[in-house]
């Protein structure tokens, strides 16, 4: 190679290597997504449950089967299409029932009623302030996003299960198995599974987003849409109330300064945003 | 060196053979996890690990107890460990090599390992027992090939070894602090939330990991030419009658801790473990026969007649082994999951495919061992021809 074409290659070398930087600084200092229009945004979401009204509707599943079905989760109510697991203990729960006084066994006292005991109680990821679960992920494949909903990239999950042994709440689900073979139209007719939602593979831990992808285009979650549903023929508010935390005109902040309300095992620190009034 | 391990008597190939078989049978049954996913273990939503990471755990104590020789050896100038010591580095090789596949086969995802070091996250303990794991492996492959090399050509292991088995030391000590980390720092778990975790797996890797020496050093000197020395095994003997003694002495003080203070949430794994719980008493034979085994290994490694006694020394190290196996390589990891954070019962059982897939990866630390050992004994033996 000749002098003069060596140091030309040479020149260009060095205009590369100071131009990847800007260029890397650029990109970074660019949006990466274009927002929606009607986007939510909050500073800390948070919901409110009110366990009170949810009794009134008794037996009332709602909420749980718009999850269900808009986020493509295999596990169904017994009688629907539980019989089609192969393994209960494989379940897959992003919100659930459970009973009472498991979910809050120190406000179970000694005397309080068999049927109180054992009253469904609402239960889902409760998106910590301190998520345990993020704390111990080894490959950050679990992380918490500015306005506080713990999300999951299911495409960086080793599967180890650590967040699960991390989570104080039982609010994580494993695939066991593959989910997509448990799939069947909600009704008959249509497809099997949510076109509008990515179902997921084997061998990855899920759980509740708090919808993220539908606040991005600006809509409730879907649990609050659905209990939203049912209470508005009963002219009342609805048992689940959802919003910005931090917002003081909102809803969800408006009842955290009135009443009083509870939280699963705060001892533990992980400062959960999903608060109950009993 | 490695080219002693193509030279072998029939006996070395019939085992050879053996091993493989069983590695292969143990592979044809991973194969089939891995297509169909880990639903076809006994572990489930509430047992969320099983035997896979029990092994892991158990495992990492027994790599973590080279210590044991190395340090008399290398920092006292204890002589009789000398020829103890590449015994012990090999065995440390080995029982990583099984960690890190067992952590393999635990993940739903194996493909995707390389996440831990593509995205290394400082605040995972997980994270940081992957590091210390393979530095230790990396470091013990090293150190046993340039002592190993150094001695067969008759000469004092190389100058530039020495700060690197200076560095095994520590390091031994870290790999089961932090894996005593995975478990110790999950507030709401509290059966493992115990500062004296750590103490406890290192005091139970003392005792498990020279008590399988003793054995394999028994047999080494049975079936070959090359003797670990009897000095060498009475020292190690005497090594794990004091960690069996101090684990036991760790338990008991967990023990008293949760029972004195009534706490009902720390009472229920007790419970579980020993007496069952809601009638589920699926670990509470094991659990008895962990006590009884390491009552019938005290009795035999404290009493200096029954120690010296190298008949009697075999079964107390066989009942340190199983009753240290039992209570780190099941009961410990299964205990903390029941109850479940929603307090319910959920018992774990693991199925035929996972013990074939276990015992297919205990095969194959069988074969890496006989390997290594046998390049170790064809050293010894050309030095003594």
């Amino acid at each position: 190679m000749e002098r003069r074409s060596f140091l030309k290659w040479a020149g260009l070398g060095a205009l590369g290597t100071a131009a990847a930087p800007l260029a890397t600084a650029i990109q970074k200092s660019a949006p990466h997504v274009q927002p929606a229009a009607g986007e939510l945004k909050a500073k800390r979401w948070a919901m409110v449950i009110d366990t009170r009204k949810c009794l009134k509707e008794r037996g009332c599943t709602k909420c749980i089967e718009a999850c269900d079905q808009g986020h493509n989760v295999p596990y169904l109510f017994p009688g629907r299409r539980l019989p089609l697991l192969s393994n209960p203990k494989h379940e897959v729960k992003w919100d659930w029932k459970e009973p009472f006084d498991h979910v809050f066994p120190e406000l179970s006292g000694p005397f309080l009623e068999p049927a109180k005991k054992e009253e469904p109680t609402l239960v889902m990821c409760n998106h910590c302030d301190d998520p345990p679960c993020v704390r111990v992920c080894p490959t950050q494949a679990t992380f918490k996003r500015a306005d506080g909903i713990v999300m999951q990239d299911l495409h960086r999950c080793i599967g180890c299960r650590y967040c699960m042994v991390a989570c104080p709440f039982g609010s994580r689900s494993f695939n066991w198995e593959d989910p997509r073979q448990y799939f069947a139209p909600w009704t008959p007719g249509e497809p099997e599974a949510n076109p509008d939602f990515p179902t997921r593979t084997k061998g990855v831990v899920e759980k509740c987003t708090f919808c993220a992808e539908r606040l991005d285009v600006g809509e409730m979650p879907l649990c609050v849409e659905a209990c939203a549903k049912v209470f508005a023929p009963l002219g009342t508010s609805p048992a689940m109330t959802f919003g910005d935390r931090d917002d003081p005109k909102s809803p969800v902040a408006q009842i955290l300064r009135t009443a009083n309300v509870v939280r699963r095992k705060p001892e533990l620190g992980t400062s959960p945003n999903v608060f109950y009034i009993l | 060196m490695l080219e002693s391990a193509l030279r072998g008597s029939r006996r070395y190939w019939t085992l050879i053979t053996g091993l493989l078989v069983l590695i292969a049978i143990g592979a044809i049954a991973y194969a089939g996890q891995f297509i169909h996913g880990l639903g076809l273990t006994g572990m489930s939503r509430d047992v969320v690990w099983g035997l896979y990471v029990s092994q892991l755990t158990f495992l990492v104590g027994v790599a973590a107890s080279a210590v044991m020789v190395v340090l008399p050896y290398y920092l006292h100038h204890f002589k009789a460990f000398g020829k103890m010591t590449i015994l012990g580095e090999f065995l440390a090789i080995t029982a990583v090599v099984m960690c890190i596949l067992f952590v393999t086969v635990d993940l739903g995802q194996p493909m995707r390992f390389m996440n831990i070091f593509l995205h290394p996250t400082p605040h995972s303990m997980l994270f940081w027992d992957t590091v210390v794991l393979f530095g230790y492996l990396t470091l013990n492959v090293i150190i046993s090939r340039a002592t190993l090399r150094a001695e067969r050509a008759g000469m004092p292991p190389p100058k530039w070894v020495k700060p690197l088995i200076y560095l095994s030391v520590p390091w031994a000590v870290s790999i089961h602090t932090v894996t005593a980390f995975l478990y110790c720092g999950l507030a709401g778990r509290t059966f493992w939330e115990s500062a004296i975790l750590a103490p406890r797996f290192l005091a139970s890797a003392f005792a498990a990991g020279p008590a399988l020496l003793i054995l394999l050093a028994l047999v080494v000197r049975r079936t070959t030419k090359f003797d670990p020395g009897l000095q060498a095994i009475d020292k190690l003997a005497e090594i794990v009658a004091y960690a069996m003694a101090i684990n036991a002495f760790f338990i008991l003080l967990e023990v008293f801790t949760t029972m004195y203070s009534h706490v009902p949430e720390d009472i229920a794994h007790y419970t579980y473990a020993y007496l069952g719980l809601h009638g589920h008493t699926m670990l509470v034979p094991w659990s008895w026969a962990s006590v009884t085994l390491a009552v019938v290994a005290l009795v035999l490694l404290i009493v200096p007649r029954f120690r010296r006694n190298h008949k009697l020394l075999v079964f107390g190290c066989i009942a340190v082994y199983g009753s240290l196996w039992i209570d780190k390589g099941l009961a410990m990891v299964l205990t903390g999951f029941v109850p479940s954070p929603l307090d319910d019962v959920t018992q774990y059982y693991p199925t035929g495919r996972e013990l074939l897939i276990a015992l297919g990866i205990y095969a194959l630390g069988a074969l890496v061992l006989t390997v290594l050992y046998k390049i170790a004994i064809s050293v010894r033996e050309e030095l003594q021809a």
